[in-house]
């Protein structure tokens, strides 16, 4: 066990490195002065020359890469120009409201897909599977801007039940918190939905096809535990690992989410870096997104051990 | 691909006659695709459907609601009456114009982006699939590039490279670029111990010859496949690049553009952000449709997949 996730570790390591390498090379693969896009436009002559001695840019590509690397592990991504802080500063800031907005997103999500999912998938065929299906496809092509619209207009500005925008930490009480990220996290949960529906539907109706839910029903077991036991229980890893895959779509979601819901996370904070040109603060944000969903995957991975007691490593 | 082509395909490979014929008698095959000729053709009669120059604007005819008749300026300066069919925004312009212009770049983006990702993901699955050196440096490279989230590299791109057509097809193609490397490598790696390939090299057939005329042909319909997929989030994402304002340049009118401008004063003209969403919203639709029809049809064993 402690054996499989040593090596499982291991394996993460080299996809780390890549995504380091692909995040250096953006920048020095670029025709341009590496210092003095990092610099900023408004940079003075000064400034870009101590960015060049900080990343020794005058020497061979590897000994910045290994420059570079050695800044990284030791926390710096280096000094937002726009911003005027540490990167590494920035991003623990902006974190929180990034946070709370996917936890509830896929608590959300989590809670209505998989029960809908076994759902269809117990019913194959019926109304509510074809209901699913059809929903699943229209969530999969609504764009996440256009949908926040539609849910701005319908329940902010004619029903009046929601905040338009905006976002209260946590510390300001709980009502005001969830008021302003009911919205966003609903928005951002539908194509989560159509995706672990999807999924929850299609295991569970592979499981429902075993000799063994046969045995559970022969023996006489109630229709419901049977599903939740016995078919649910088997499709859990395909559906934990879909989730881990859906990351990707989540990061994807926050970024469009939190610029319409003007919420002051890490997703607008990518879209004003970029706005800004402050390339500092872009390398570290698709760093600092790349590492959570390896890890998140990882972590996706090991799981497979507790959800599946036949998984043995 | 023409009737000739096809026919000629189809004589060697007499299984796929039948996929193909399957497919277009399947009814999401012809939903998808039925809508999206619609739209090909709305992208292509842009000119003769009532619509004035998409960049044409009028300091008199702002803000108007959908169905007004106001003024509209030519390049001329010579002033119209135009009737703005679903209104204008905040310089004037006729949002009716500017989003069945839209229709153009948004198909010419999600075509050329997965024309590209096919295109570099084939050479890079053959090479992976064929290559043994080569493999395990381009995979390893292919999984780190798919660890970061496809809207971010395109943005960080689009950044560098300064926002044109060219540079946003190239950077939403490239994150698309590893899942079309693993599929073609998979189909590789499966049918390079079939039988008849295994003839064919027994009989001392060119490499070459091998990739291009067996196992390729092959690998036709899960492409076909996976590209319309790819088209499909090349769309969207070229939309959302386009919204976050770190798309094509403003005046180009894309559904993006549109919808970024009309964000501004969306609580009192919220149909500057709806026309363009509900055709983004249709479009990408209809190619999911068409997609998950072909992938039904043409790919069974994808279709048990998902």
């Amino acid at each position: 066990m402690l054996q499989y996730i040593a090596r499982r570790l291991l394996a993460t390591l080299p996809v780390l490195a890549i995504v380091a390498v692909l995040v250096f090379l953006l920048l020095r693969l670029t025709p341009g002065d590496p210092a003095a896009i990092l610099a900023g436009d408004a940079a003075s002559p000064d400034q870009i020359a101590r960015i060049r001695v900080s990343l020794g840019l005058e020497r061979p590509i590897p000994v910045q890469f290994g420059i570079w690397v050695s800044h990284l592990l030791h926390g710096d991504l280096g000094e937002s120009f726009y911003f005027k802080i540490k990167v590494s500063q920035l991003i623990a800031q902006r974190l929180g409201p990034t946070l709370s907005l996917g936890a509830l997103t896929i608590a959300i999500a989590v809670l209505v897909s998989v029960p809908l999912g076994t759902l269809a998938a117990w019913r194959f065929g019926g109304w509510l599977d074809r209901a699913l299906m059809g929903f699943s496809v229209l969530g999969f092509s609504i764009p996440v801007f256009v949908l926040a619209y539609l849910l701005i207009w319908i329940v902010s500005l004619k029903l009046g039940w929601l905040p338009v925008q905006g976002y209260r930490p946590l510390a300001d009480g709980a009502w005001p918190f969830l008021r302003h990220l009911i919205l966003p996290a609903v928005t951002l949960s539908v194509i989560f939905i159509a995706l672990i529906a999807r999924v929850t539907r299609a295991s569970v109706l592979e499981a429902l096809g075993e000799d063994y839910i046969r045995t559970a029903r022969a023996k006489g077991l109630r229709e419901a535990r049977v599903l939740v036991r016995h078919a649910l229980a088997n499709a859990a890893v395909p559906i934990v690992t879909v989730i881990g895959i859906g990351i990707a779509l989540l990061i994807g979601g926050v970024v469009v989410t939190e610029s319409v819901y003007a919420i002051p996370g890490l997703g607008r904070l990518t879209v004003d870096a970029v706005l800004a040109r402050d390339f500092p603060t872009i390398q570290g944000v698709i760093l600092f997104f790349s590492f959570v969903y390896v890890l998140v995957n990882l972590l996706v991975d090991l799981s497979y051990v507790f959800l599946d007691p036949r998984i043995r490593y | 691909m023409d009737a000739a082509a096809l026919a000629t395909e189809s004589a060697a490979v007499p299984r796929h006659e039948s996929a193909w014929r399957r497919a277009r008698r399947n009814a999401s095959v012809r939903l998808g695709g039925v809508v999206l000729a619609l739209l090909v053709g709305v992208a292509i009669a842009a000119p003769w459907l009532g619509t004035v120059d998409p960049t044409l604007f009028d300091a008199g005819s702002r803000d108007l609601v959908p169905g007004k008749v106001g003024d509209i300026t030519t390049l001329e300066g010579e002033t119209i009456r135009h009737r703005f069919l679903m209104g204008s925004d905040s310089f004037g312009r006729d949002i009716y114009s500017r989003v069945i212009y839209g229709t153009r770049v948004s198909l010419s983006v999600g075509l050329l982006a997965s024309l590209l990702a096919l295109a570099f993901g084939i050479a890079c699955g053959l090479g992976a699939g064929y290559v043994r050196w080569l493999d395990g440096v381009l995979m390893r490279f292919m999984d780190g590039l798919m660890a970061i989230p496809a809207i971010l590299i395109a943005i960080a791109l689009v950044a560098l490279w300064h926002a044109s057509l060219a540079t946003v097809i190239v950077a939403i193609a490239i994150p698309e670029i590893p899942r079309v490397t693993r599929l073609v490598r998979s189909l590789v790696l499966s049918i390079r111990e079939e039988p008849y390939v295994e003839a064919a090299v027994s009989l001392g057939t060119p490499t070459w010859r091998i990739m291009f005329g067996h196992i390729l042909p092959n690998c036709v319909a899960p492409l076909i496949v996976q590209g319309t997929y790819i088209c499909a989030s090349a769309i969207l994402l070229e939309a959302i690049l386009s919204f976050l304002g770190v798309g094509l340049p403003p005046d180009i009118p894309t559904w993006g553009n549109i919808m970024a401008e009309g964000r501004v004063q969306f609580n009192e003209y919220p149909h500057n952000v709806f026309f363009p969403g509900v055709f983004l919203a249709v479009t990408v639709l209809a190619v999911n449709i068409l997609g998950d029809g072909l992938r039904d049809t043409l790919d069974p064993k994808m279709a048990k997949r998902v």
